[in-house]
């Protein structure tokens, strides 16, 4: 165990779920790229066929392969894996029957499309499944080949149903490898290795999605995580002016002099006119903010906020966004 | 800078050809209210709206009146000009149902509805939301009820997914592969299965062990019991595809101006064109503007800079630094926007300012619509 003392000591797989548009795969490959520092081995997952790891990081598209993406800050590889349900169903099939050959020409006639898209939950428990298998993999002395798994899950809506494997195929297999392998998905995603994330803006649409959520989960059994409250905006105005600017009392004149002073006098009137809407604007936004903030305190899990990178996502940001991620005892 | 033509919202939403106008794009992109706000926009015109939703956000929902998922047209506004507006939600599972009680024999209609096999192909199977989506545009366009029918795509993995589920529900429906798995012998591959050297025992032994005898049994009663029925699937698919190539029906791509979006936007503008389906343009949500975008971010960081120095001003100093940060993102969300008008300069597009909160009422819904229009 590590002897830095983390809100997630002990956790082994991450689920990090959002609402759309929230920054769910950021979000993820920061909390990799954090979890990795100081020399670590963290492997991240994708699994909607969306390439989204491998456009973060600037790569071509990911194959169905473990492959080392990024170095930590201090030392520390982060992994990716793309999980594509077709390939993880010939590796099933060929772990449990030794069908690698087989599976092929199979895939060839599309019976293996068929077979993971007809039953349902199958396509979910090769994907979680796959997942699970790198979390418990051990080399050959016995220790974890990964020190942490990150899997940037489906979103808020879908994932519940998503992890909850045992449930969704208990008509499809009661007895069997399939059922087998449910109950080590479940084993693994129920236990304390795991926490389920939670991607939200302070806006209230994600944020009661989150708050469904996690109700949703822990209904469930499952083990909610944190709250990442993404593209938080900094607070560069003071508060009283703030408040002035939410009543509309903001000091038009001093704001005038100021922008004279500043040598901005062209127009000064009313570029000072059009800033002061501004800012009304963003002393409105950022009332909404503070009480969607409040709101997620209900939740009453622990809470990261990472700021709105202005100039959007880089690898630099990436990094930048885990160092946050660290600092605030997430990773 | 480059500019786009500009999408002309009224124009479309006022022309009485118009019968179809599909909302799709990524999650998260605020497609639902746009496809609201288009259709209370074209019943203010006087048009007959209904506005077909998928899943919506509880409050926004509410705002239009629509409490539960009941698959039925609710009225939600009219206007004295005899414009009106109703909105539905579409619940899949019960227009399945609807579409089996109304194409088959209520003997067999009873087999079908307590299949296993079908319970769950009809409440859980990836694409079926997508296809029943399109079976429910197909009833309202043949309904001949509405001028014109709104739609709002199911929230998909990827957005292309909308219009390749129906397509691959269709074909498994009345997929070869089906049959085989069900009753190799009757369907005739055994040639294709020989050529690659694999038994068909081979192909029921795997489907066997993977998902079991049980629900290998389930899909053989469903199929012999929805045997007549495949065909029908197929062809109203196969309309409700025309119907979208139809000079009636307009696309609409929406998008927020980032990168992951906008990508999006793009595969979609591609992909409607391959298939030969009419784009109208597309809408960027939630757009960063500055009432005062005559100072640039640069001068209002250098003014900030040069306060500091001079000491006092502070306030005025904070706001230029404001200003300053709402200018960086309003320059990427603009490059972000750029790049795609680079590789699509024909698209018409309109820009819906971002609003301050959420909306949730039919005003906060006829702002949006005002913004699109403008």
């Amino acid at each position: 165990m590590s002897a830095r003392d983390t809100d997630w000591d002990g956790v082994r797989l991450h689920v990090v779920t959002g609402k759309g548009g929230t920054g769910k795969t950021t979000v993820a490959a920061a909390l990799a790229l954090a979890l990795a520092s100081g020399g670590k081995k963290v492997l991240l997952v994708e699994v909607e066929g969306r390439q989204g790891i491998a456009q973060l990081f600037d790569r071509p598209p990911l194959p169905y392969e473990e492959k080392k993406i990024a170095v930590a800050p201090g030392g520390g590889d982060v992994h990716a894996l793309a999980i594509d349900p077709e390939e993880a169903m010939l590796e099933y099939l060929e772990m449990f029957y030794g069908l690698r050959r087989a599976g092929k020409a199979l895939t060839k006639m599309g019976v293996i499309d068929f077979i993971t898209t007809i039953a349902p939950g199958l396509r979910d428990v090769l994907l979680t499944g796959k997942t699970t298998e790198s979390v418990r993999r051990k080399d050959p002395s016995g220790r974890r080949v990964y020190d942490a798994v990150v899997l940037d899950a489906p979103p808020t809506g879908r994932v519940v149903r998503f992890l909850n494997v045992t449930t969704e195929v208990a008509d499809l297999a009661r007895v069997g490898p399939i059922r087998t392998h449910a109950d080590m998905v479940r084993g693994v995603v129920a236990s304390p290795e795991t926490a389920v994330h939670f991607v939200t803006l302070l806006e209230e649409m994600p944020v009661q999605e989150t708050l469904d959520g996690i109700a949703d989960l822990r209904a469930e059994g499952l083990p909610p995580g944190g709250v990442f409250i993404n593209m938080v905006r900094p607070e560069i105005l003071p508060e009283e002016t703030l408040e002035a600017a939410g009543e509309d009392r903001l000091d038009l004149d001093e704001l005038i002099v100021g922008l004279k002073a500043a040598g901005l006098t062209d127009d000064a009137e009313e570029t000072a006119r059009a800033l002061a809407a501004e800012v009304a604007e963003h002393a409105h936004r950022t009332r909404l903010e503070r009480r969607e903030r409040q709101t997620l305190a209900k939740a009453d899990r622990p809470r990261y906020e990472l700021p709105l990178l202005a100039d959007g996502v880089d690898l630099a940001g990436l990094y930048e966004l885990a160092d946050t991620i660290k600092a605030q005892g997430a990773a | 800078m480059k500019t786009a033509p500009a999408l002309d919202v009224d124009g479309l939403l006022g022309d009485p050809r118009m019968r179809i106008i599909v909302c799709c794009g990524s999650g998260g992109v605020g497609k639902t209210t746009t496809a609201a706000a288009l259709g209370l926009r074209a019943a203010e015109l006087g048009r007959n709206v209904v506005v077909l939703t998928v899943d919506p956000a509880r409050r926004l929902a509410q705002s239009m009146g629509l409490s539960e998922l009941d698959n039925t047209p609710r009225p939600v506004v009219e206007y004295d000009n005899g414009g009106s507006l109703h909105a539905m939600m579409l619940d899949m599972k019960r227009t399945f149902d609807e579409i089996i009680e109304a194409h088959a024999d209520p003997d067999r209609a009873r087999q079908i509805l307590t299949n296993p096999f079908y319970q769950s192909l009809s409440s859980s199977f990836a694409g079926t939301q997508e296809y029943m989506a399109m079976e429910k545009l197909g009833q309202l366009g043949r309904s001949d009820e509405w001028d014109l029918i709104v739609v709002d795509t199911p929230p998909s993995r990827s957005a292309l997914d909308f219009l390749d589920a129906p397509e691959r529900l269709g074909r498994f429906l009345d997929g070869r592969v089906l049959r085989l798995l069900v009753a190799p012998a009757k369907a005739g591959g055994r040639g294709a299965f020989k050529l690659l050297n694999v038994g068909i025992g081979m192909v029921t032994n795997i489907a066997n062990k993977v998902i079991g005898a049980q629900v290998l049994k389930d899909i053989q009663t469903f199929v012999s019991a929805f045997d007549a029925m495949f065909g029908g699937f197929r062809e109203r698919a196969e309309q409700t595809y025309k119907l979208l190539q139809a000079p009636g029906t307009a696309f609409l791509v929406v998008a927020a101006p980032e990168k992951d979006a906008l990508r999006e936007a793009s595969y979609f503008v591609e992909r409607l064109a391959e298939e030969r389906m009419p784009l109208a343009g597309l809408v960027v949500n939630r757009v960063h503007r500055s009432p005062a975008a005559d100072l640039s971010g640069a001068r209002s960081t250098a003014a900030a800079e040069d306060l500091d120095r001079r000491g006092g001003h502070e306030v005025a100093a904070a706001v230029l630094r404001l200003h300053a940060d709402r200018m960086r993102v309003a320059t990427r969300e603009r490059r972000e926007q750029e790049s795609f008008m680079s590789a699509h300069p024909t698209v018409p597009v309109a820009e819906v300012p971002a609003m301050p909160g959420d909306v949730h009422d039919l005003d906060g819904l006829r702002e949006i619509g005002e913004r699109l229009a403008s």
